[in-house]
């Protein structure tokens, strides 16, 4: 089966200006491909790019150099109004926050209907109605909960509008910002499962950002792992938990409690030191079939030994 | 070993305008020297009410406790007066809260925040107090301490914070350290080193730790025993292996089958369907029964008391029951099992 890109960033760079002249390299350089169908992870730690990266293939920033290509054409090249609506519509986000993604102030029904009425995908209110049911249902809700208002749902019910907003306009592709961290163990379990039927169900593609890398392994078929602004590894979701290479890898890998007491015990950590960090002149190069590694040139020779 | 802490039938209520929300509802545990007891649950299960009312701290008027005993040393503190109970806060029993950014004051350079504590409980000269928070600081692991007392908590990263917060909660040498959620706010590489900081400082002076969370591969790492609750309620208690490799409340089942292994990626985690229940009016029977795939007829009409599972392992289900039928707990479980079971073919 030959995988099609739908996907291409490349060599994505987003600078933030502060105030006191310094720049703040939030992304420095990144390029991945996302293939149809799949669910790409893209773990690191708070501050390293990862969410900005999300919000910048989706253009709630403009990147300060690089390309995000999407079906064939570049997302930050695409200047009229026409153009840049059609595309909104085949990609969508998902929020971290439940509480604070969804205005107060609109019915459920409203949130959901939102995309629906601006890309004019339905034709009369009680089509619009009939969808916006549909998709309470397709989430696990159930219809009576459109005429209510964000309050009076729990995080979990929240994170299931959050997706049926989503969904609404039949997007191709999902951006998934953290959209389980704010919400419990139990419930994380059920928004997962929800996310990968629809995925059975629609074919859609994911990008699923995150710091929790066990879930992140979970429903990932490859994951990216960045660090300070760098894609420093990626590899299919199995070869990266089970030969990482990066330094920087291996030690987060290393820092995941596992609900397991005898591994526990057991557990040795691996420190990475971040002053001994210098990716000058490294690289991302490909070490096996599909495993890349943020690294030199004598490292390279090293690593494919 | 010795007892420290005796909890017995305790209940917390919150009167609210839409009625009384019973968030503990008769917990039972205990807490020996030098032992680490975590207890884990859903957000609203109680976990941290029940350590608020350890310290004394549940709001008034609303809040009420009213029933039970909190034996600390054979003292209840439950009768105490609230200055009575200012001399056991943070001298003897001290508590580390989930987010450092909202638990130091802003506004305040971070080694008198440390030297507060010494200079009321332990009565401490200014100078004697600044000796004490420097070695402090450095027992908690925050280099250049002689610079950093200086220092306001924005000058901190969120790790640092959080060590912070440890060395105010240490200062007094307290014989219980009641840690909420300590760690979730942070990432994973601090939250590993603060869990490290913590059983150092256990290991040296014999603190006797409380710790809430609801990451169970946390739980697995700290513990010594594990209280799992539900509802204000401890549905199962037992030394981490046998919470861990012989669970036997279908909600532990639901928390351990709802966290994927590394080798689970192609089956669907087993998460808990439905929501907690309404703890104004809480169910009648096993509170757990609605979300329970297992639950039996007699679950909805009278509540499980604890089954004996082995003298450190207790759990509140009917399954246990010597009528009841023979249940068994979910794959995503079992398999986490096969530690106890690679353990029993070693010793035979």
């Amino acid at each position: 089966m030959t995988r099609e890109k739908l996907l291409e960033v490349r060599e994505l760079k987003q600078h933030f200006k502060t105030d006191n002249k310094s720049v703040i390299k939030a992304v420095d350089g990144i390029s991945f491909d996302i293939y149809r169908g799949e669910t790409f992870g893209l773990v690191g730690e708070s501050g390293c790019g990862k969410s900005t990266t999300g919000r910048t293939i989706i253009r709630l920033y403009n990147a300060t150099s690089g390309d995000v290509i999407f079906n064939g054409t570049d997302v930050h090249r695409t200047k009229s109004k026409k153009e840049l609506k059609a595309f909104n519509r085949q990609m969508q986000m998902i929020f971290q926050d439940p509480y604070a993604s969804l205005n107060p102030r609109m019915t459920v029904k409203d949130i959901i209907a939102e995309g629906i009425e601006i890309h004019g995908l339905v034709k009369n209110d009680a089509e619009k109605t009939n969808r916006v049911h549909e998709l309470l249902e397709t989430v696990g809700l159930n219809k009576e909960h459109a005429s209510r208002y964000p309050h009076e749902f729990s995080g979990g019910q929240r994170q299931r509008i959050g997706i049926a907003r989503a969904l609404a306009v039949d997007p191709e592709f999902i951006i998934a910002d953290e959209p389980i961290s704010a919400l419990d163990v139990s419930i994380q379990a059920q928004v997962v499962n929800l996310l990968k039927e629809l995925q059975e169900e629609r074919g859609l593609t994911y990008l699923f950002i995150a710091h929790d890398l066990s879930m992140v392994k979970y429903i990932s078929d490859r994951i990216a792992v960045m660090f300070a602004g760098k894609i420093v590894e990626l590899a299919d979701s199995d070869e990266l938990y089970h030969n990482p290479l990066h330094a920087y890898t291996k030690s987060l890998l290393s820092a995941i409690p596992v609900p397991d007491p005898d591994y526990e015990r057991n557990r040795k950590r691996i420190i990475f030191d971040k002053d001994q960090y210098d990716p000058t002149n490294s690289e991302l190069r490909e070490v096996k079939e599909g495993h890349w590694v943020l690294c030199t040139e004598e490292e390279y020779k090293q690593l494919i030994k | 070993m010795e007892t420290i802490l005796d909890v017995k039938n305790l209940h917390v209520t919150f009167d609210t305008y839409g009625g009384s929300v019973q968030a503990v509802r008769g917990v039972n545990f205990s807490l020996k020297k030098g032992e680490t007891l975590a207890i884990v649950g859903e957000s609203g299960s109680g976990k941290s009410v029940t350590t608020k009312a350890l310290m004394g701290l549940v709001a008034k008027p609303s809040g009420r406790i009213p029933q039970g005993e909190i034996l600390f040393n054979g003292k209840d503190l439950v009768q105490l007066s609230d200055k009575e109970m200012q001399k056991v806060r943070g001298k003897e029993m001290s508590m580390i809260f989930q987010d450092p950014m909202t638990s130091l004051n802003p506004t305040m350079k971070i080694g008198k925040q440390i030297m507060e504590g010494l200079i009321l409980h332990q009565k401490l000269s200014k100078q004697a107090a600044t000796k004490r928070a420097l070695e402090l600081l450095e027992l908690v692991g925050i280099p250049e301490p002689q610079k950093r007392i200086n220092q306001y908590p924005h000058q901190f990263s969120g790790g640092m914070r959080q060590r912070v917060v440890i060395a105010i909660a240490l200062a007094c040498n307290p014989q219980v350290l009641i840690a909420d959620e300590p760690t979730t706010a942070l990432d994973v590489t601090i939250q590993a080193q603060i869990i490290e900081l913590m059983k150092d400082i256990q290991a040296k002076m014999g603190t006797s730790i409380i710790f809430i969370t609801h990451d169970l591969g946390v739980v697995a790492n700290i513990a010594d025993r594990v209280a799992v609750m539900y509802a204000g309620k401890i549905v199962e208690v037992g030394t981490v292996d046998e919470v861990f490799y012989n669970p036997k409340h279908p909600y532990t089942w639901g928390l351990l089958g709802s966290m994927p292994t590394v080798d689970s990626a192609d089956e669907k985690l087993v998460a808990i369907p439905g929501t907690p229940p309404d703890l104004i009016h809480p169910p009648k029977g096993d509170a757990f029964a609605a979300r329970n795939e297992y639950a039996l007829a007699v679950d909805f009409e009278e509540e499980p008391p604890l089954f004996k599972v082995s003298d450190t392992h207790y759990a509140a289900t009917w399954l246990l029951h010597e009528d009841a039928p023979k249940i068994e707990p979910p794959q995503a479980v079992k398999r986490r099992m096969k530690g106890i079971a690679a353990e029993g073919r070693e010793q035979s």
